[in-house]
């Protein structure tokens, strides 16, 4: 244990990522193209979920000050949330939607995996439950990117794009600041700088077998672990947090 | 939802008599028809329409509801409100299947869906305006979908009947999870109990609609109840359900807005007002409040996923002109 913040922030961050992008996915409730993809992207949502509500109801425990698993996800302000960028970009078209979620996924899967290591039990558990379920996810997403990238002229085309929009919120992913780094040197957190190398691997393995590349990036967007979000994350909010904010301090 | 799935049915058959009689005689000793049995046209196209309604009455209810996902008040509402959604994707999957046990395909059914040749239940062209709506549906809405489904379990259709087994055991659940939103609301502050008594008002006439009205002497009504397809006329199930569900708003402290509604002794039941029919009809005609925006969105989502269907299509015949490429390299 620390006596500092350090833990309940590295948590909150790991919460955030997955409760923004579990937004994000319940989005396409309804919206997917086939009905079997329809219960997929339900799916994976309620993984990320599931994941949310155990980081912030571990972070609660850290924290010992009597907020609980909702008011942690629902009651902070804006430049509180710690989350990623890309967890929060625009679902966009179906092959926007798959490759951030393709690019998240090939990253949380060595995270979690790493993460089985920690020193912190909980953390340790939450990661065995994750894996397995991020596992999928890649899973999932790789065949999508497949189909896509080698399908019609259109699929491809829309799969370039696509990589193009989101490949420039990825470096930010294994990104070390002073936090993570205490993390690391305590034995709790995950060196997400090493994991690149896999994560390169695993992307341009996938992306080749679908006739795609990875594009080149003059600059890496950054911001997210320090509260500095792009304009979409107040508008994620004012949906997040309409029925507490609207009906504060209410049981439902 | 699912008696509303014989408005219009064609019962209407051309085989002779003594294979008619063979089939009712199948009919009478309670056997199941299969998919690979002998039927009269009559009946599969009577089930073809029931089950498709059925599927795409939980393809169109996954709108209302998910208007309110990114919204839910509490995470584990907002998960439990995914997980329900995802059933009721479910459900019309499995029953698009079970439909296709029928020799008619998921593309035929969903054209007839998107063409308005079709239709679906009346109930999901009414709005989710509130989060209290989210509890009145599962409780009220799914309610009313129990006590269709529950005599469908015993449907002289395997398939279906069968379907509706395992259906069964998902509404219940979103039943009860429905009136656990209720309660939530009703041990909370004014301002929930006004948000449930509203949404209370504005579902409880809808729910009864959903059992279709009375059939009277309807041919199509008892040929379908001969054929076992339907064992219950829609009044009683109606009835059913207000039995059942009166004593569930009271205990909610809530008040069933029919000022005509009262326990009668004699038949052990509930007497209710008098259902506005012709709201039935116009909302079954196209002009309820949701409609036109529950079609304009099902048509958009089928459009905007067509690049995908077809990207998957294509990559799938790659795959296998790969395969027969190399086979015939390695022959
Ligand atoms: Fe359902
Ligand atoms: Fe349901």
């Amino acid at each position: 244990m620390t006596d500092d913040n350090s833990l309940f922030d590295y948590v909150i961050r790991l919460a955030d990522d997955h409760l923004i992008l579990g937004q994000r996915l319940g989005e396409w409730c309804g919206e997917a193209p086939t009905l079997e993809e329809d219960l997929a992207l339900a799916n994976i949502a309620l993984d990320l979920i599931g994941q949310a509500r155990s980081l912030y109801d571990y972070a609660a425990t850290v924290e010992g000050k009597g907020r609980d698993e909702d008011q942690l996800a629902f009651l902070r302000y804006e430049r509180d949330y710690r989350n990623a960028l890309i967890a929060e970009l625009p679902n966009g078209d179906f092959a926007c939607t798959i490759t951030r979620q393709f690019f998240v996924a090939a990253f949380m899967k060595p995270f979690w995996h790493a993460m089985l290591n920690s020193k912190d039990a909980t953390l340790a558990a939450i990661a065995a439950k994750a894996l397995k379920e991020v596992s999928y996810h890649l899973r999932h997403a790789s065949e999508w990117v497949i189909r896509l990238g080698d399908g019609t002229e259109e699929s491809h085309r829309r799969m370039v794009d696509a990589l193009d929009e989101m490949s420039i919120y990825t470096g930010e992913l294994f990104e070390m600041d002073d936090l993570s780094k205490r993390m690391v040197e305590q034995g709790i957190g995950v060196d997400a700088a090493g994991l690149e190398r896999e994560w390169r691997t695993t992307v341009e393995t996938v992306l080749s077998e679908a006739t795609l590349k990875f594009p080149e990036v003059s600059h890496m967007q950054t911001g997210g672990r320090a509260g500095r979000h792009t304009e979409h994350l107040g508008h994620i909010l004012s949906e997040l947090q309409y029925m507490q904010r609207t009906y504060p301090g209410l049981t439902w | 939802m699912y008696s509303q799935g014989l408005i219009g049915a064609d019962g209407a058959t051309e085989e002779d008599e003594a294979f008619l009689q063979a089939f009712q005689k199948r009919i009478d000793a309670e056997l199941k028809i299969e998919p690979n049995d002998p039927m009269p046209e009559g009946y599969r196209k009577t089930l073809v329409r029931q089950m498709s309604q059925h599927a795409h009455s939980e393809i169109i209810g996954m709108q209302p509801e998910g208007n309110w996902i990114t919204r839910a008040p509490t995470l584990r509402r907002k998960a439990a409100l995914l997980a329900k959604i995802q059933d009721e994707g479910g459900h019309g999957l499995y029953l698009y299947s079970a439909s296709e046990t029928l020799g008619v395909s998921r593309e035929e059914l969903t054209d007839q869906l998107l063409s308005g040749a079709a239709k679906y239940s009346s109930i999901f062209n009414y709005p989710a305006l509130t989060w209290a709506d989210i509890g009145a549906i599962g409780w009220l809405v799914d309610g009313a979908a129990i006590m269709n489904q529950i005599a469908l379990c015993r449907c002289s259709y395997g398939p279906y009947a069968r379907a509706m087994i395992r259906i069964c055991k998902e509404e219940s659940f979103h039943q009860r999870q429905g009136y656990e939103i209720m309660i939530a609301l009703c041990n909370g502050s004014d301002e929930q109990k006004e948000l449930a008594q509203d949404a209370l008002n504005r579902f409880w006439w809808p729910s009864l609609m959903m059992f279709g009205p009375s059939e009277g002497d309807s041919v199509h009504s008892s040929q379908s109840m001969a054929w076992k397809i339907k064992r219950f006329s829609n009044d009683d199930l109606r009835d059913k359900f207000i039995n059942a569900t009166v004593p569930q708003a009271e205990y909610l402290g809530l008040s069933v807005p029919d000022p005509d509604l009262r326990w009668n002794e004699q038949t052990k039941s509930y007497d209710h007002g008098d259902i506005d029919w012709e709201e039935f009809w116009r909302v079954v005609k196209g002009d309820g409040p949701c409609n036109r925006e529950r079609m304009k969105n099902r048509r958009r989502v089928h459009r905007e996923g067509a690049w995908v269907r077809e990207a998957a299509l294509a990559h799938a015949q790659k795959r296998e002109e790969r395969k027969q490429t190399s086979r015939m390299a390695a022959e």
